[in-house]
């Protein structure tokens, strides 16, 4: 994990992005982009729902064998001449990485868009050790430079405006003309797209991540719409990839299943640009491709997911979905989240990857709506998993002692009817009186966070059950 | 038993026995009329969602015992919320996972629950009663209703009988309203930029009335647009549908 | 231990699993040599004809440029029309691919045709698709001298050649094609399912063509 992430200051991270309207105008863009695109590929394509329960079920199906796929996919991989490596954690995962690079000599490295590579902390630790990825897609790329982690795993830079991103460009390319134009996207695009092409040419080493391993091909597929991916992993001698367990599909057709949800409920388009299948290193007659493949695959706390209430979640293709769709992400932005992964779906994983003591707040900070499971082309119960966190956290007492007290009092009224009754009856008694002729209350004592920023609705006044019964009704 | 008409108890929900008893008296008027015979057992009290939601399972399940016993022996349960009709139906059998007898008391009560639309239409096949309100309403799904539940063609089937009542949909209905239990007080900054949202799609449809099936959701949005200062009417969907808006709407004063 | 063996171990504990059981073998091994296909979309389950007809719309709809020419000798005349029409050098590489190899190049006098792999000086490149999916307008590329994987990324602009035969419904056709083609569980190094020109929305998430790749994909379909 990056050391500038951490979820326990949410609530003051979510304080300041409500304060901070340019971003709030860039997460706002999501609605008609993002989620209207989902919108209209899904409603162009009538087998989606199915195409959903079939996703689900081949990823079940998976995840049940996965330790034979996983056989599968490395002996394949070593046929085709290519090197599988096994992390058990992100320290290994980078110290492998590291130790390839070096083999190499390499001191140049591109990177395709990997949220892998994110959840290790790759960047910094190569960094340390003397060497500086460059990150390819525009967004990482953005991100990057301005030293700053994605806010969304499929659009890291969702929240950087065009304006940030010149004012990037010009401090980081300080031998380009400083009178250039670079006040639309297209510019900045072009800048990018040069910039990164001479590091593209000069690379050594590409490391990328893997939308997909393939067990009956040894594949690992990538999935991009720029084209970086592509570029990171065919021109470099040595091409890494570096993907977590779950990856693995069994076939081709479960791809192209699986492909068929991804791009659609991620961006609304019906396919990504590019979607790549590599297969171990270039042949003796390919006049092109890299000399070297490894890939790497990561653990990091998945294997303790199979079996348990989480390991639904293992079957989350990345696509995004529920964070578009998110109402709280989409009132903060990814970054108050202070975890590699934001939204609903990270909000599930985190715990998983870094400890539930760690992650204070994100499984609580959700209003349970339910939509991100309504879009997961997964189908991933993800609020039935934010409930199991608040689970666990009630009984290893990490609830708030405040909320717990609250609870246990609520609860021993609760269970007492008659002491209910009276109890509630008072209580609406008092409150419609203090709000006299207004039907609304701007305050009341101990309910600040609710008239801090809305009028308390008074009760009419007698409770239903009382009225009820003055009716003479059973 | 002496009469055929189906025996329904109405679980009001702890809100509306709160704070608006007008849609408890609601509820039972629209079962009356569609023939059926209502009880309300007094001992009711709330259906276990607070402590759900925050990981208490043992207090959900503790309340879920008191509701199945006390609902257990009638035709249909009929609660006028999405929300707490949804915990029965489809969280109760999931509390008493591992513990058959009480499970399947649970998925009996959960096989006779049912929101109060969703009854009125799906169940009973009931004649909308005839009732007038002039003037034009927009719709807020709520989300455990809809979601948990499948209900939305409901409400608006009902609504397209009212006499002089226009619905006018509302940009994305079907978006959270940011009360979610606890989370309103808890997160209450970012429940406010969420209902603010609401409230300003509520707005923008020009809409007189609010409707919608939760008092939850009625509460947060109807806080909201109060505070705003605006004029738009904020009702459970009940009290249209009864004929009993002649009281004051969700956060209006007496006039 | 090795981390290989601890972690499939912790999988197999995870699981209550054993990496032995016969039925769970054969479960794998039945789904690895049948491969049995999922759903796949009507959409693209047509004669011939419609089928290239979605494929056409379908690629134009993604922002490819589509010409159709009835004979592979029209395929000189058709790079040097699309080179004129976007005022571009007459100038193009491709690979060794017999099918483009046997082609009269010289009817167009004025068009270079360089052969082999890109080093990224190239402003057009040419490529003979193994396939295309109506489904959604993509072409299928596979690595090789006959068509080099860097033509398909470095050039600036990009020609694909299509035989109108080789357009398929879905995708589950072209697997089966590869199957047959490089033996069942093996692949060419890359094949490069492409659909559309480059394109990038990460700036604001204003939608523009050509970021790291070709920023313009001209198809033509033969037949
Ligand atoms: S949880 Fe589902 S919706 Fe969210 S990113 Fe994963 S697959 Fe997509």
């Amino acid at each position: 994990m990056s050391g500038s992430l951490t979820s326990s200051s949410f609530p003051k991270n979510a304080s300041a992005a409500l304060a901070n309207p340019p971003l709030l105008k860039a997460i706002a863009h999501i609605e008609e982009t993002l989620v209207s695109g989902r919108r209209r590929a899904v409603d162009a394509l009538p087998e989606f729902e199915a195409l959903r329960d079939a996703g689900r079920d081949i990823k079940a199906h998976t995840l049940k064998h996965i330790d034979l796929y996983l056989e599968t996919f490395e002996r394949k991989v070593v046929e085709a001449g290519g090197f599988v490596h096994w992390a058990a954690d992100a320290a290994e995962a980078n110290r492998i990485i590291l130790e390839i690079c070096q083999a190499t000599g390499a001191h140049r490295v591109t990177k395709g868009k990997s949220m892998i590579t994110e959840e290790v902390g790759l960047n910094a630790f190569l960094k340390e050790n003397g060497i500086t990825p460059v990150e390819t897609d525009l967004g990482e790329y953005i991100i990057q430079l301005r030293g700053e982690t994605p806010s969304h795993i499929i659009a890291p830079a969702v929240h950087v405006n065009k304006e940030q991103v010149a004012a990037d460009f010009r401090r980081a390319h300080a031998d380009l003309d400083p009178t250039r134009n670079l006040d639309e996207p297209v510019s900045l695009l072009a800048e990018a797209r040069g910039v990164l092409r001479e590091r593209f040419l000069s690379a050594d080493v590409g490391i990328t991540g893997a939308n997909f391993l393939v067990a009956e091909t040894g594949s690992t597929v990538i999935v991009t719409n720029e084209g970086n991916g592509d570029l990171t992993q065919i021109l470099p001698k040595t091409h890494i990839v570096l993907a977590s367990i779950e990856k693995v599909v069994p076939t081709l057709e479960d791809v192209a299943t699986i492909m068929r949800l991804l791009a659609r409920s991620a961006t609304g388009q019906e396919m990504s640009v590019y979607t790549t299948f590599s297969t171990g290193p270039r042949r003796a007659d390919d006049p092109d491709g890299p000399e070297a493949f490894h890939v790497v695959l990561l653990d990091n706390g998945r294997s303790a997911m199979l079996g348990s209430e989480f390991e639904d979640m293992l079957r989350c293709i990345r696509c995004g979905a529920c964070i578009n769709h998110c109402p709280v992400y989409r009132s903060i932005g990814g970054h108050a989240y202070g975890s590699v992964y934001p939204g609903p779906m990270g909000s599930v994983l985190t715990p998983s990857l870094q400890g539930l003591e760690k992650s204070a707040h994100l499984a609580n900070a959700s209003t349970l709506c339910g939509r991100c499971e309504s879009v997961c082309p997964m189908r991933i119960p993800l609020p039935k998993m934010l409930r199991h966190w608040r689970e666990k956290e009630f009984e290893r007492h990490l609830t708030p002692k405040k909320a717990r007290f609250g609870l246990a009092a609520w609860r021993f009224l609760a269970a007492r009817p008659r002491l209910y009754g009276v109890a509630t009856r008072l209580a609406a008694w008092s409150l419609a009186r203090l709000a006299g002729k207004d039907g609304a209350l701007g305050q009341v004592p101990l309910a600040g966070g609710w008239t801090r920023w809305r009028d308390l609705p008074a009760p009419e006044g007698g409770t239903f059950r009382t009225e009820w019964a003055k009716r003479g009704r059973k | 038993m002496t009469t055929s008409k189906p025996r329904v108890g109405l679980f009001v929900t702890c809100l509306v026995d709160f704070f608006r008893p007008t849609v408890g008296f609601s509820a039972v008027k629209l079962l009356e009329d569609a023939g059926c015979e209502v009880s309300v057992p007094p001992a009711q009290t709330c259906c276990g969602q607070p402590a759900y939601n925050s990981g208490d399972r043992a207090g959900a399940r503790a309340l879920a015992e008191q509701v199945i016993a006390l609902f257990e022996g009638f035709d249909h349960v009929v609660i006028p919320s999405g929300s707490c009709a949804g915990m029965i139906k489809v969280h109760y059998p999931n509390l008493f996972s591992g513990e058959p007898a009480w499970q399947l008391r649970a998925e009996r009560l959960a096989s006779k629950t049912h929101e109060l639309t969703s009854f009125l239409v799906d169940v009973l096949g009931a004649a909308p009663m005839l009732v007038a309100w002039e003037g034009t309403a927009t719709y807020h799904d709520s989300c455990s209703g809809l979601r948990e539940l499948g209900v939305k063609a409901q409400p608006r089937h009902l609504l397209s009988a009212v006499d002089g009542l226009a619905v006018r949909e509302m940009r994305d209905p079907e978006a959270c309203c940011g009360f979610g239990g606890a989370f309103c007080v808890k997160y209450d900054e970012i429940s406010n930029a969420i209902v603010d949202r609401k409230a300003t799609d509520v707005r923008a449809t020009g809409a007189d009335l609010l409707l919608s099936g939760d008092l939850g959701c009625l509460l947060n949005i109807a806080g909201k647009l109060k505070r705003e200062g605006s004029k738009v009417e904020v009702r459970h969907v009940a009290e249209v549908l009864a004929g009993m808006t002649s009281g004051p709407a969700i956060g209006e004063g007496r006039k | 231990m090795s981390s290989r063996d601890a972690i499939l171990g912790r999988i197999r504990r995870s699981l209550g699993a054993s990496g032995v059981d016969a039925t769970r073998l054969a479960a794998v091994r039945h789904r690895l040599t049948e491969t049995p296909v999922n759903v796949v979309p009507a959409r693209g389950q047509l004669p011939a004809a419609e089928r290239v007809e979605l494929f056409v719309r379908k690629a134009s709809d993604i922002f490819a440029t589509v010409a159709r020419i009835d004979h592979r000798d029209d395929i000189p005349a058709a790079v040097a029309d699309y080179l004129r029409g976007r005022n571009l050098p007459q100038a193009i590489r491709r690979g060794e691919d017999p099918r483009l190899a046997g082609l009269p190049w010289q009817r167009e006098a004025q068009l270079a045709v360089a052969i082999g792999p890109s080093a990224g000086q190239d402003l057009a490149g040419l490529s003979y698709a193994d396939a295309g999916v109506a489904e959604t307008g993509t072409v299928v590329l596979t690595s090789g001298v006959n068509n080099p994987t860097t033509l398909n990324f470095l050039p600036d602009h990009h020609i694909v050649v299509v035989d109108a035969s080789t357009v398929a419904g879905d995708y589950e056709t072209v697997w089966a094609d590869l199957r047959r083609r490089f033996g069942a569980g093996a692949m060419p190094r890359t094949v490069n399912l492409v659909t559309g020109p480059s394109r990038s929305a990460d700036i604001e998430e204003t939608l523009l063509l050509g970021a790291h790749g070709p920023r313009s994909l001209h198809i033509l379909v033969v037949g």
